[in-house]
This record gives structure tokens, C-alpha cells and sequence, in this order.
């Protein structure tokens, strides 16, 4: 179905801005968000349904490590690195951390060169998005390892109340699987770049509906998301 | 004067649609199975909801077999009454009234009302559907699983919802949990569809202050439903890592049959914030949709505008923003700190003004008007009265002082069955009734229709009423047998006879209403395109029942409100929303 107008005609495209705008836009017809198309819409509401859920995950977290009666595992120790003989707190969230903001540049990058219809570069920086995502898993999967091997699961943990292991595997569990579903579409969304799908009008293959470039903005939304509330899970489990 | 027409505007073009990218179905399979269409997936929702629904009512029925005569049944035991308790309260609350008001009438409705020729993401919609098949097929299974199904009531409060002296401890809980995280998974594949569809996808001159209020109430459900079951879905997961991994969120330190658990530390009232974050949105989930349905009903029956709209719109809204902040008032026994609870009581009672708003305006919009005692209408009727009643019981529990003595007798389950059981069921029959000729092309029969109404309305009056008189008395719910106790008068036991075979009978008048749609399916009346002569654009449709993509070459356009009846000067009693405005009463409007 194709969409109905972005900008209705007979109607001057000059808009009134601030209050007054969004006033008009929210009591005029066919669409609420003037120029903003149905997938972009989507994806910022299924967003603000997933900030509930990570709101719910931190939010019960909080209130386990607040109301426990057992002492806390300090995360700096817990989280700590011996590297070439120094021994350097919080050292690979740091850079798993410096990995994923990074990740949101080069992400930003490929939405700007797709905006431009540069397939190649628009493809090659998803990719790299996609690579750093990945790298970001796997660096997860190295400290589940090293904190396994150490004795923390879900149930219990050497130092302190058994909430901690619970709270982490279940909190970077969850993000990590969203990494993981991210490196997935970046992956599958780069090779219809590649293909050049969005320049020949390509139909999908359930949808029967023709994609375009602003698709790599929609993905980027969920990126940057997805790196928001990393932000979020970085202060409250781990600097707390 | 009189011949301008209320609200309409000048004169515009159809809206041009050069390319239609619907999915258009290759076989069989595609068309009425794995179908993208909104209206073929509405009619699966609502198939599968009825489906699970029936099974609901049956437990019912052996609850108040138990309940009426006790000792009689002996295939009842303890165990499976605090199965069959959960199970109906689930399924009812959201595997029938959630899905068949969002899923089915939401996805049967929006895109008709809103002049669209599909939901927004067809394909997403459909999957939609079969993740919620998948639920319920998980949900159906624990009936068979070694154990049964979990029993530790709707609200699967821990600890004892995962202990061993709550049966369904093996498998029940486990897919229970398992159940609703897939709904939660489906309902919002549905869900950011039904939103944008409204949000972006009207047809010309459809702004969101001319909808029908049916629309209005689905949306904002919708949009509370994808606010609040993520706060369900992280209790859910939580509660299955406690259960499978040995985790304590919920658990806090415990013997049981002498022995000390593994657990401890966990809170069990971060569960109930939890789980009421997202039980009480959700009794406005349910309930919106019927609030706008039945605005609809009325206004139609009564051929008469409803009265207020702009105050229904913004009641609508104003409840569905007031419900996020009034959960801890399901919680006043938890032992949380008094203000607190006045926190929560306050909320409470201000939610009542919109609502209380709302009723008055269906009142007024009844008043004076042509009333066309139809089956639709009747329901609508119907419904207003069982709102009113279980509504006003609403706010004694809503205080404090007076829910602490209530708190766990019969009264709020008669409160709830009144407020969110009864009185949306009568808006989905009455729904049923309104659109079924819209779905089929054929009215459904009247006088069983009418037979219908009078037993299932009357009925459910008489098994919910008496509750409140037991509750009042002190009876507690949930127990399988209340015996002998000094506050257990006689006629606690008479009541619950009666209301037991009142039950069996309203269960079964509900075949009447089956078969009705059934028989008229076959062998009812044709109905023609328009048969209660509504102004909305459902009826406007070139083909009845609607065809793939809904309007034919071009999408509507709409003139005015969805509420142009009765309009003085008029030549018919309705206007449908997409007439245009007489030149001579434009060349009048127009400056």
C-alpha cells in the first residue's frame, strides 16, 4: 500500500513553528508526524515500549541491590583486569563501552552516505558498525567466561548477595541479545545495499513492498538506541 | 443556517493513489491462512480468542459447580479449583478480552474507520497473529502437562506461585510464564501497527478529532498495552529465571516442608509492583475499547450525535494516563506505608471523574434520542449498567479504610466481574452484533439475539449482584470450600446454589448465540452495505464484506465527523462521513 501524501496539497508546506506547529500537525489530517514515514514511526514507538522493558530491568535491579541485607559485590574489583601486570579497574567495560559509542559513529556515518545513495560506502560502514557490534558480543561473551570460571552464577556468587550474578546475566543478557539481533539486520540490510535493492526498487521478498535508503536511518534508530541504554547499564551496574 | 452541515469542509479532491503495494495473495494459503490482510487476521484473532474463551466459560462452570454445592463434584478437588480459578482468570482477562479487542476489533475496525487500505505492516500483522496462536496453543497444552496447569492465581504471586504446595509447580508455571512472554512478543507486533495505522495512515480529511470514538478507545489501549506489558514481560522472565535457574528476585529465604531453600533475599513485593504496573493499565486495556465500541453503538442506535466528544476524546485520554499511576491501590494489604496508600487512594478516586464523565455524556446522548431498541443496543444499555454498578463499587475499594476489610472476599470479585468481566463482554456482543453484517454481508437473527441479551444480561446480574452480599458478610474468595463458620449464614449457601445454576444457565444460552452465528452465517438476512444506516466509513465501502484493499480505486474522503445524525435540515437522519458537503450550504460556508 502506498503511503498517503507526506505533505497534502492545497495546503501551504510553510509551517508554524514551535507549539503552534506541532498543534497544527497533531489536528490536521492523514498523518500526525508531517513527512515522516510509517517504518521511521514504528521504530521510534516499538522504542519507547523497549525503554519500559530495560526501565523494568533496572528499575527491579535497583530495588534488589538496594533492599539486600548482604554486602554488594564491588563491580570495580569484580570487573577489574590484570594487564601486563597492573591492575586496572572497570578496564574492559571501558573499552567494550568505547567499542559500542563507536560503533553509533560509524553507524551515523552510513546513514549520512546512504541519504547520499552511496551504495558502497553506505554498505562498507554498516558493516564495520555490524564488526564492532560483534566485537562488543564477544567481549561480553570473554567477561561471562571470566566471571563464570570465577564462580559467579545466577543463583550465587563468592562475594556477596546472590542478586548480583541474577541482575548481570539477566540485564547483559538481555542487551547483548540486542547487540546480537542488531549485527544480524546491519548484516542483512548491508547486503541489500550492497545489491543495490534501494536503487532498482527490489521487492521484498514477504512484504512484496519496495525498500529505499531510509531504512538505514530506521536501523540506525535501533543502533543508537541500543547504545543508549548501554550508557544507562554502565552507570547504574557498573559505576554505582 | 440550518443546511450546513456540522463540521464539514469544503470541497476536495480524492486523494490520488497511483501505486497500491498491498500484498496481493497467490493461493489459497496466502488468502485465508498465512493471510496479511487485516480483516482475515481480525477474523483469526477473534476465532482463537472465542476458541480459548469457551474453555474459560467451562471452568467457570466447574468453579460454580464447587462453589454451589460443595462436596458434590468429586472430580473437583482442592488442587484443580485453584487451577481452574487461575486458568478462567487468565484466559479471560488476556488471552480472550485483550486479543479480541486489540487483535480483532482493532484490526478489523482501524483500517475500515480510518479509510486505509491495510494495516500499516501486513506482513508483521500477520505474524502477529500466529505468535499469539502460539501462545494460546502453549497456554491450552499445560491442561495436559504432568501436574496440570499452575493454580497459583491470576496474579501469580510469589513465592507460592513457584513452590510445591501450589499445583502446576512442574510444568504450569513454567509454560504459563512461557505463554504470556509470546503474547507480549505478539501483542506488540500488533500493537505498532494499530498505533501508526492511526497515527499515519488516515485517508484525506480524516483528522484525529473526526474519529470514532471505537477508534480513539483501541488506540489509546494500544498504546497503554505497549507501555505496561513490557513491565509484565520482565516479571514474567524474572519469575522463570527463579523458577528454572534457581535465581531469587521474588524469593525471599524459606522452609519448606522443613526444609531451607536455596533462596533468599529476593522481594516478593517487587513482583506485585511489577505485575500491578501492569495489571491495572490493563483493566483500561480492556475497558477503552469498550468505552469507545459502545459510544459508537449508542450514538448510532440512538440516531443521535454523542454528546461531548471533544470531553469523550480527552476522557479517553485522561484515563488511559491516570491508570499508569494507581496500581499500588491492588496492593493496600502488602504492608506499604500509609501515605503511600493515600498516594494511591487519591489517584484512584480522580481517575473516576473522566470515567464518571464518560457515562454522563452516553446519558445525555441517549436522552431525547430516537432510541432504536436494537441487539446492539440493547448490550450497549446493558453495558452502562453493569459499568455504572461495578464502577461505583469500584471507589470503596479504591479507599483504603474500606479495602482492608474487603480486601480478598467475594466483594472485589464481584467488583471486577461487574466492571471489566461483564460489562466489556456486553460491549464485544454487542459489537458482535453491530459489525457482524458488516463481516458476513448478513444480519444475525433478532429474536435470538434479543433471547440472547435478556438471559445473558439478566443472568450475569444475578450471579455478580449477590456476591457483593457475600463479600459484605465476609466470605473469602478463593476458597474451594468455605464450611462452617460462625459468619457463614444460610443464605451464603442458598446464594451460591442460585448463583451456581444461574451460571449453568447463562453458560448455555451462550450456544443460542453460537448457533446464531452459525445459522445467519447461511441463512440470514442479507444485509446491504449499510444496514443500521451508521455515518463511519466501515459502511461506506464499496463491497460488503469489504474487499482486498478495502475501498476500490480511490480511498475516501471525509467531510465531517463520524456523529452527523439527526442533522436538522437533512434529507436522510445520517450523513456518512464522506459526503460532501450540498454546493449550496458550501457557498454559504465558505467566506
Amino acid at each position: 500500500m502506498a503511503e498517503t501524501a507526506l505533505t497534502t496539497p492545497g495546503q501551504s508546506p510553510a509551517r508554524a513553528a514551535g507549539l503552534k506547529g506541532v498543534a497544527a500537525d497533531w489536528s490536521s489530517d492523514q498523518r500526525a508526524f508531517k513527512n515522516v514515514s510509517w517504518g521511521k514511526a514504528m521504530m521510534w514507538i516499538f522504542l519507547l515500549s523497549d525503554t519500559f522493558i530495560f526501565s523494568c530491568f533496572l528499575l527491579s535491579y535497583m530495588t534488589a541491590r538496594m533492599s539486600t541485607t548482604v554486602p554488594w559485590p564491588n563491580p570495580s574489583e569484580v570487573f577489574a583486569l590484570e594487564i601486563a601486570g597492573h591492575h586496572i579497574p572497570l578496564i574492559l567495560i571501558a573499552i567494550m563501552t568505547f567499542i559500542l559509542i563507536s560503533s553509533s559513529g560509524t553507524m551515523a556515518m552510513a546513514v549520512n552516505f546512504g541519504y547520499r545513495r552511496d551504495r558502497v560506502k553506505t554498505a562498507v560502514l554498516m558493516l564495520v558498525t555490524a564488526a564492532l557490534g560483534a566485537t562488543f558480543v564477544g567481549m561480553q561473551a570473554f567477561e561471562w567466561t571470566k566471571l563464570i570460571m570465577e564462580g559467579v552464577r545466577p543463583w550465587e556468587n563468592p562475594w556477596g548477595a546472590a542478586q548480583f550474578g541474577s541482575s548481570f546475566f539477566m540485564i547483559t543478557g538481555f542487551h547483548g541479545t540486542h547487540v546480537t539481533f542488531g549485527v544480524i539486520f546491519l548484516i542483512a540490510i548491508a547486503r541489500k545495499v550492497w545489491r543495490g535493492d534501494f536503487d532498482h526498487g527490489r521487492r521484498g521478498f514477504f512484504t512484496s513492498r519496495r525498500g529505499n535508503y531510509e531504512i538505514v536511518e530506521i536501523m540506525g534508530l535501533y543502533w543508537h538506541f541500543v547504545d543508549l541504554v548501554w550508557v544507562f547499564i554502565f552507570a547504574f551496574f557498573y559505576l554505582w | 443556517m440550518v443546511d450546513v452541515p456540522y463540521e464539514a469542509t469544503v470541497d476536495v479532491p480524492p486523494a490520488e493513489v497511483p501505486e497500491v503495494e498491498l500484498y496481493h495473495p497467490k493461493s489459497w494459503w496466502t488468502q485465508y491462512v498465512f493471510s496479511q490482510d487485516a480483516k482475515v487476521i481480525a477474523i483469526q484473532y477473534s476465532l482463537t480468542a472465542t476458541a480459548i474463551g469457551l474453555v474459560a466459560l467451562v471452568l467457570s462452570w466447574m468453579m460454580r459447580l464447587q462453589l454451589g454445592f460443595p462436596g458434590t463434584f468429586s472430580f473437583i478437588d482442592a488442587s484443580q479449583y485453584l487451577q481452574f480459578i487461575t486458568m478462567h482468570g487468565m484466559i479471560m482477562v488476556i488471552y480472550l478480552l485483550t486479543a479480541l479487542f486489540l487483535g480483532g476489533f482493532g484490526n478489523y475496525l482501524i483500517p475500515l474507520m480510518v479509510g486505509a487500505r491495510d494495516m500499516v505492516f501486513p506482513y508483521v500483522n500477520m505474524l502477529s497473529y500466529w505468535v499469539y496462536l502460539l501462545a494460546v496453543i502453549v497456554l491450552a497444552s499445560t491442561f495436559f502437562v504432568p501436574g496440570g496447569p499452575t493454580g497459583a492465581g491470576w496474579t501469580l504471586y510469589p513465592p507460592q506461585a513457584i513452590l510445591s504446595g501450589t499445583p502446576g509447580q512442574d510444568w504450569g508455571i513454567i509454560l504459563m510464564l512461557s505463554s504470556l512472554i509470546l503474547f507480549i512478543i505478539g501483542f506488540t507486533m500488533g500493537g505498532l501497527n494499530y498505533v501508526v495505522t492511526v497515527l499515519q495512515a488516515r485517508t484525506r480529511g480524516m483528522t484525529l478529532m473526526r474519529l470514532p470514538l471505537t477508534v480513539w478507545g483501541i488506540f489509546t489501549a494500544t498504546i497503554m498495552a505497549l507501555l505496561a506489558f513490557p513491565a509484565l514481560f520482565v516479571a514474567s522472565v524474572m519469575m522463570l529465571f527463579d523458577r528454572l535457574l534457581g535465581t531469587s528476585f521474588f524469593m525471599p529465604a524459606l522452609v519448606e516442608m522443613g526444609q531451607q531453600m536455596k533462596y533468599g533475599g529476593g522481594s516478593p513485593i517487587l513482583f506485585q509492583h511489577l505485575f500491578w504496573f501492569f495489571g491495572h493499565p490493563e483493566v483500561y486495556i480492556v475497558a477503552l475499547p469498550a468505552f469507545g465500541i459502545v459510544s459508537d453503538l449508542i450514538s448510532t442506535h440512538a440516531r443521535k450525535n454523542i454528546f461531548g466528544y471533544r470531553m469523550m476524546v480527552w476522557a479517553i485520554v485522561a484515563i488511559g494516563a491516570l491508570s499508569f499511576i494507581v496500581w499500588a491501590h491492588h496492593m493496600y494489604v502488602s504492608g506499604m506505608h500509609p501515605t503511600f496508600g493515600f498516594f494511591f487512594a487519591t489517584t484512584t478516586l480522580i481517575i473516576a471523574i473522566p470515567t464518571a464523565i464518560k457515562v454522563y455524556n452516553w446519558v445525555l446522548t441517549l436522552w431525547r434520542g430516537d432510541i432504536h431498541l436494537t441487539v446492539p443496543m440493547l448490550f450497549a444499555l446493558g453495558f452502562i449498567i453493569t459499568f455504572v454498578n461495578g464502577g461505583l463499587t469500584g471507589l470503596f475499594l479504591g479507599n483504603v479504610v474500606v479495602d482492608v476489610p474487603l480486601s480478598d472476599t467475594m466483594f472485589v470479585v464481584a467488583h471486577f466481574h461487574m466492571v471489566m468481566g461483564v460489562a466489556p463482554i456486553m460491549v464485544v456482543l454487542g459489537a458482535i452484533y453491530h459489525w457482524y453484517p458488516k463481516v458476513t454481508g448478513r444480519m444475525l437473527d433478532d429474536w435470538m439475539g434479543k433471547f440472547h441479551f435478556w438471559v445473558t444480561f439478566l443472568g450475569a446480574y444475578l450471579i455478580f449482584f449477590p456476591m457483593h452480599y457475600l463479600g459484605l458478610l465476609g466470605v473469602p474468595r478463593r476458597y474451594h470450600e468455605i464450611g462452617e463458620a460462625a459468619f457463614i449464614t444460610p443464605s451464603v449457601h442458598t446464594l451460591n446454589a442460585f448463583m451456581s445454576v444461574v451460571a449453568l444457565i447463562v453458560g448455555l444460552a451462550q450456544i443460542v448465540f453460537l448457533f446464531n452465528l452459525v445459522w445467519s452465517y447461511f441463512k440470514g438476512r442479507p444485509s446491504g452495505g449499510n444496514p443500521w444506516r451508521a455515518t463511519t466509513l466501515e459502511w461506506q465501502t464499496p463491497e460488503t464484506p469489504p474487499g482486498h484493499g478495502n475501498w476500490g480505486k480511490e480511498l475516501p474522503v471525509v467531510y465531517r465527523w463520524a456523529y452527523d445524525y439527526s442533522v436538522p435540515g437533512a434529507k436522510e437522519d445520517f450523513i456518512p462521513q464522506n459526503q460532501p458537503p450540498a454546493r449550496r450550504a458550501l457557498q454559504g460556508a465558505t467566506p
